[in-house]
């Protein structure tokens, strides 16, 4: 626990109101007020706010002021202020376009069939259903298996001169692809890792949500004479709409991201993305900007940046779920 | 450093099912009987599943030439168990995967124990600011934790922690999820005149938090633990960057492996199934509740 107390100092200076005074150490006088209303509340509460405040809620605030120097990574408290120099030097910069382009690219390669799969997937687990758990089950696998293994595997599926998917390419009397060379082969590629490990657990969350629709509605619209895709199309997707709006919203916030892959899918642990960046992500730029080129200030400027994708992709999201719901009524 | 969402409350994505998700009779949308199109579709999308985490087993007992006959090889053979050794000889796969089972213990104790006081504390107790803390806590779930490693960086420079098991068991040991999964369950689960009981009978309120809420909060203590345990344990980017390979978790070990160091493919293959076995062991074992428990929440790594 002296770690722990340590890092309660950083906390805070850093969350004045959500490190709120503990005081574990006082006997709790034998009052007579309720237990649902009592100062007892912060107590519990605390060592979650002290950890997260410590190392969550500091170092992302903390990631913009970082944004706003030239630091080092070899001398990271020498840092000296620049202003905005470093966001001007991303904005100009060749290859945070080319990152902000792929990322976009993959991403949206990698969100939009994986939830298309995802949806039509849950329709089948929604039937009833010998084996039911067995199949739910393996359609979890890939999500238990981590973005390290996948790509190491994926990578050989999809090698050039070894890979099985070429072997069965040239099989069918097609050209064997080098995978990773292209621009197009190698982001198809990698949403097809990302598509592999979240297709089955995004099935399960539709999945969850296809339960939860009364029963009343589909007899009604059977008593209207509605097909069964009618049926899927006008009672199941409207009633998912709001599950579908924040897987969209999730697996958004996880393209945007996208670093593991990229990071291993050539099989040199090079950060540059392939040979001429074909696939660099913003994630892992950030990554060679800090810890290969040592510059943690302009790092943290594409960090902040990523943030303000986000917000903006989580803003639209609202306001066209909103107008959505508005244009129902 | 997982980003771990629950949908909020306002926009209700996934209602929790409390009566199992499984429950069908009039519920449960359209539920009419599969056909064989069904099954066959089912049966194609669980083979596509399995079937990278098979090749990982064929791949990594045979050499290149092998692999790139045609018809390739499907079935593994006995040298698989010599390019086992050979990872952990090339690889620190067995100094990782004991390194992976302590930060990831740590990571699950610490997060249930912490999510579960602070759960029962929002679900059930009145303070001042509590509405405040508790969209904190929502408005952070979605927040991505990976724009946060440079500070974080910087600050276990600063102590001296690189490379250090602590530097990725710290600042994972409360998830934002976590709490309000807790508190969602305890709301509805816990009854108030438990507490008042409790209370009338002069317990004192951590008497109270260990004998009458932990016993209620228990079936979603373990879903919690599982999908954390899980979490942690595919945990990438942080433990990329805090740690080496000279003390890594087995993800570290693993993009270790994917970084030339270690030239042959099948001991690739090989070391990276030593380091996916345990969580699959684990995950055949309880597969079945984990599917459960992301029925219940949503999470997100």
């Amino acid at each position: 626990m002296t770690i722990a107390s340590q890092s309660s100092r950083e906390a805070q200076t850093a969350s004045p109101p959500a490190a709120a005074p503990a005081a574990p150490d006082r006997t709790p006088a034998r009052r007579r007020t309720t237990l649902t209303r009592n100062r007892w509340g912060y107590a519990y509460v605390a060592p979650f706010f002290l950890v997260f405040g410590a190392f969550s809620l500091y170092p992302f605030v903390y990631t913009a002021w970082v944004s706003l120097h030239r630091t080092s990574l070899s001398n990271i408290d020498g840092g000296t202020w620049v202003g905005l120099e470093n966001y001007r030097n991303l904005l100009t910069s060749e290859f945070f376009w080319n990152a902000a382009r792929n990322t976009l690219t993959i991403g949206i390669l990698a969100t939009v069939p994986q939830l298309c799969l995802a949806l039509g997937l849950a329709h089948l687990l929604n039937y009833k259903l010998r084996h039911r758990t067995f199949f739910r089950t393996v359609m979890l696998m890939p999500y238990a298996t981590s973005i390290a293994a996948a790509t190491l595997v994926f990578s050989q599926l999809f090698g050039r001169d070894y890979g099985l998917i070429n072997t069965a390419l040239e099989a069918v009397g097609l050209n064997r692809i080098d995978w990773e060379g292209g621009t197009w082969s190698s982001q198809v590629a990698i949403a097809v890792i990302v598509t592999w490990r979240w297709t089955g657990y995004n099935a399960l969350i539709y999945l969850a949500a296809m339960q939860s629709i009364p029963g009343e509605l589909y007899e009604a619209a059977e008593i209207d004479g509605a097909s069964r895709w009618k049926q899927f199309l006008n009672v199941t997707i409207p009633s998912l709409r709001p599950t579908i709006l924040f897987t969209v919203v999730v697996s958004t916030i996880g393209a945007v991201q996208l670093f593991g892959e990229p990071l291993l899918f050539a099989g040199n642990g090079t950060t540059s993305g392939g040979s001429s960046g074909q696939y660099q992500t913003l994630g892992l730029l950030m990554y060679q900007q800090g810890w290969s080129n040592f510059h943690i200030g302009q790092a943290a400027t594409t960090a902040w940046a990523m943030f303000m994708i986000i917000l903006v992709i989580v803003g639209l999201n609202a306001v066209i779920g909103r107008l959505r719901s508005r244009a129902d009524r | 450093m997982a980003t771990i969402a629950l949908p909020g409350t306002e926009t209700t994505a996934v209602q929790p099912v409390s009566k199992g998700p499984d429950r069908r009779g009039g519920r449960g949308g359209r539920s009419g009987k599969a056909g064989p199109v069904t099954y066959t579709l089912l049966t194609l999308t669980a083979l596509v599943s399995i079937f990278p985490l098979y090749w990982t087993v064929v791949a990594g007992s045979h050499t290149n030439a092998e692999i790139a006959a045609t018809p390739p090889p499907f079935l593994p053979n006995a040298s698989l168990f010599d390019n086992f050794r050979a990872a952990l000889d090339q690889a620190p796969i067995g100094k990782a995967i004991l390194n992976s089972v302590l930060v990831s213990g740590s990571i699950t104790v610490g997060t249930v124990l912490f999510c579960t006081l602070a759960g029962f504390a929002f679900a059930k107790l009145q303070f001042r600011g509590k509405g405040l803390l508790l969209s904190l806590v929502i408005g952070t779930m979605m927040v991505p934790t990976q724009l946060s490693v440079i500070p974080l960086f910087m600050m276990i420079a600063d102590l001296q922690w690189v490379n250090q098991l602590q530097a990725v068991i710290l600042p994972t040991l409360v998830s934002a999820f976590g709490v309000f999964f807790m508190r969602q369950f305890l709301i509805s689960a816990l009854p108030n005149e438990l507490l008042e009981a409790g209370r009338v009978d002069g317990a004192s309120t951590f008497r109270i938090f260990w004998s009458i809420v932990v016993p209620v909060a228990r079936p979603a203590m373990a879903v919690l633990a599982m999908l954390t345990f899980l979490t942690a344990w595919n945990e990438f980017f942080w433990p990329l960057i805090a740690l080496t390979n000279a003390n890594p978790t087995v993800q570290v070990a693993l993009a270790g492996l994917g970084s030339g160091y270690v030239p042959q493919r099948s001991v690739i293959m090989a070391g990276t199934l030593l380091g996916t076995l345990p969580v699959l062991i684990v995950f055949t074992i309880l597969g079945k509740q984990i599917v459960g428990g992301i029925m219940q929440g949503a999470v997100k790594g």
